[in-house]
C-alpha cells in the first residue's frame, strides 16, 4: 500500500468530521473548548497547507542555504514559544535560542557526519523539526521546574548563600532537578518505545509503505537525537538561566 | 570599634513597610538581644545584616564599610546567620558538615567538626546520620555547628532555641556564650525575656518596623 495516494481531498473533508466528536465533548461536558478547538484546527490546517507548499519549494532547490535558513526560523519560533512559558526566566528568549540551536546543531551534525542523514532538505527539515520541538517542549519544562523549586526551595537556596556559598553551589540541586525534568519524557518515551506506541517517524514511514525493519532503523535514530537534543538543551537552558534568578548582591530575587 | 552600623535603613516588600528609618550601631564583641513582636521586622533586621536582602532606603556598614562594598560571598563567611527553622540539605549530616569546607576549596577537617561534636554534647557517630531521623533540638544544634566550624565575625540567631527543649537550650545556650566570651559578636532573635537579659548587654526592642527601645543591661 502507498498510503500517500490513499488520502483524497473528499476523504480528508469526511475525516473533518473527526473534529465534531471534539466540538460536541466540550459542548456538552461545558469545557468552553469549542471557540478554541476551531481556531487550533483552523490554524493547524492554514499552516500545514503553507508548510507544505515552502517545503515543495525548498526540497526542489536542494540548496543547504535555504535549507539552514528555514531550520533557523524553526530554533527562533521554538524559542519565542519557549521563553513564553518561562516568563520568569531573564533572557529567556536569547537562552532559549542558544540551548535549542546546540542541541540542533550537535545533534544534526552527528548524524550528518556519521553519513546516517545527508544534508539534503527532505531530510534535514522533518528530522530537524522534531529536534527542534523536541528542545522547545524540554526547556518549557525545564523553565517551570526552576521557577517553581527556587520558590519552593528559598530556604534551602538562602542557607546555602548565608554560609557563603555561591549562587551556582546554592542552586545546583535546583538546577539539577529542572535539567532531569527536561530530560525525563524523552527517556520514559524511549522505554515505552514500540510497546505502548509505534511513534510518528516509523508510523510515517511504514504507512508510505517503507518496510517495518527499515522504519525501526530510522526510529531508533530518532530515539538516539533526540535523547542528546533534549539533554543538551536543557543542561545548557538551566545552567544559563539560574544566574538570573539573583540579583548582582548574590540575592535571590524571587 | 563600631563593627555592624545601620544607617536610616528603611526596607520595604510589595509596598509593605517592615522597617522605617532604622538607625542603631553594633560594637565589636556586643551581644545584641532583639526582642519585639511577631512582625515587628526582627527577621528582616538579620537578613539584612546577612545581606540576604538589601535596604530599600539608608546603608548598613560592616566594619564602617558599606556591605554594598563587599563581596557579598566572603562577606557572608564573615556574617554567619542561623535561621529560626534550621535547613539541612542532603541526606546526611556529613553533607551539611562538609559544605563549609567545600565552598572555601579546603579539605574536611575531622578534628575541628569532632571539637564541635564535643561542645555540642553531641556523638562523633553523628557525622553518618541521615538528616531524616534527627529530632528538632538536633536539626537545630547541627545547623549552628554547621555555622560555627568556621568562626565568623558576626553570628545572627534567628530565635535558635524557641522549638528546643531545656536541655536543648541550654546546651546552645552554653555554646554561643562560649563563643561570646571569646569576642565573637553576637545578634540573637529571642522572644525570652529572661534568656536576653541573662546573655546580652544591650537589648534592642523593635516595633512595627521601629526602634522602640536600645538599653544597655550590663
Amino acid at each position: 500500500m502507498n498510503g500517500s495516494d490513499s488520502i483524497t481531498i473528499t476523504s480528508l473533508l469526511l475525516a473533518s468530521s473527526l473534529v465534531l466528536v471534539s466540538l460536541f465533548f466540550s459542548y456538552w461536558q461545558k469545557l468552553n473548548l469549542e471557540k478554541e478547538t476551531v481556531i487550533s484546527v483552523i490554524r493547524a490546517v492554514v499552516q500545514l497547507v503553507a508548510v507544505g507548499f515552502v517545503l515543495e519549494y525548498i526540497f526542489g532547490l536542494h540548496n543547504p542555504i535555504f535549507t539552514t535558513l528555514l531550520l533557523l526560523f524553526m530554533i527562533l519560533n521554538a524559542a519565542y514559544n519557549a521563553a513564553k512559558r518561562g516568563r520568569e526566566v531573564k533572557n529567556g528568549f536569547l537562552i532559549s535560542f542558544v540551548s535549542i540551536a546546540a542541541g540542533t546543531i550537535v545533534t544534526l551534525a552527528v548524524l550528518t557526519l556519521s553519513k546516517t542523514l545527508k544534508y539534503e532538505p527532505y531530510q534535514m527539515i522533518p528530522v530537524g523539526g522534531m529536534i527542534i520541538s523536541n528542545s522547545m517542549v524540554a526547556l518549557g519544562l525545564c523553565y517551570k521546574q526552576l521557577v517553581s523549586n527556587f520558590k519552593a526551595r528559598r530556604e534551602e537556596v538562602e542557607t546555602k548563600l548565608s554560609l557563603g556559598a555561591d549562587i551556582l553551589p546554592s542552586s545546583i540541586e535546583i538546577i539539577r532537578d529542572a535539567t532531569k525534568t527536561g530530560m525525563l519524557p524523552t527517556i520514559d518515551s524511549a522505554k515505552t518505545l514500540g510497546i505502548v506506541s509505534l511513534p510518528g517517524m516509523m508510523t510515517g514511514l511504514i504507512m508510505a509503505g517503507a518496510p517495518p525493519m527499515e522504519a525501526i532503523k530510522y526510529q531508533i535514530m530518532v530515539t538516539f537525537m533526540l535523547l542528546s537534543t533534549t539533554s543538551i538543551s536543557s543542561f545548557m537552558a538551566c545552567y544559563l538561566s539560574y544566574r538570573g534568578f539573583f540579583n548582582e548582591r548574590k540575592q535571590l530575587m524571587l | 570599634m563600631s563593627w555592624l552600623e545601620f544607617r536610616n535603613v528603611c526596607f520595604e516588600n510589595d509596598g509593605a513597610k517592615i522597617l522605617r528609618d532604622l538607625s542603631v550601631t553594633i560594637e565589636e564583641g556586643d551581644f545584641i538581644s532583639i526582642v519585639g513582636q511577631s512582625g515587628s521586622g526582627k527577621s528582616t533586621f538579620l537578613k539584612l545584616c546577612s545581606h540576604l536582602i538589601s535596604p530599600t532606603q539608608g546603608d548598613i556598614l560592616f566594619k564602617n564599610q558599606s556591605l554594598f562594598a563587599y563581596n557579598s560571598t566572603e562577606l557572608r563567611k564573615s556574617i554567619a546567620y542561623c535561621f529560626q527553622i534550621p535547613y539541612l540539605f542532603g541526606d546526611t549530616v556529613m553533607e551539611n558538615l562538609s559544605f563549609p569546607f567545600t565552598i572555601r576549596n579546603l579539605k574536611f577537617d575531622q578534628e575541628r567538626v569532632q571539637e564541635l561534636f564535643s561542645l555540642f554534647q553531641m556523638p562523633q557517630n553523628y557525622l553518618n546520620k541521615g538528616v531524616k531521623n534527627l529530632s528538632g533540638g538536633e536539626k537545630q544544634r547541627i545547623a549552628l555547628l554547621r555555622s560555627l566550624i568556621f568562626i565568623p565575625e558576626v553570628l545572627l540567631l534567628d530565635e535558635v532555641t524557641s522549638a528546643l527543649d531545656s536541655e536543648n537550650t541550654a546546651i546552645v545556650e552554653k555554646v554561643i556564650s562560649q563563643y561570646h566570651e571569646k569576642g565573637l559578636t553576637i545578634l540573637w532573635i529571642t522572644h525570652n525575656l529572661e534568656q536576653s537579659r541573662k546573655y546580652a548587654n544591650r537589648l534592642l526592642t523593635l516595633e512595627a518596623g521601629k526602634i522602640k527601645g536600645w538599653e544597655v543591661i550590663r
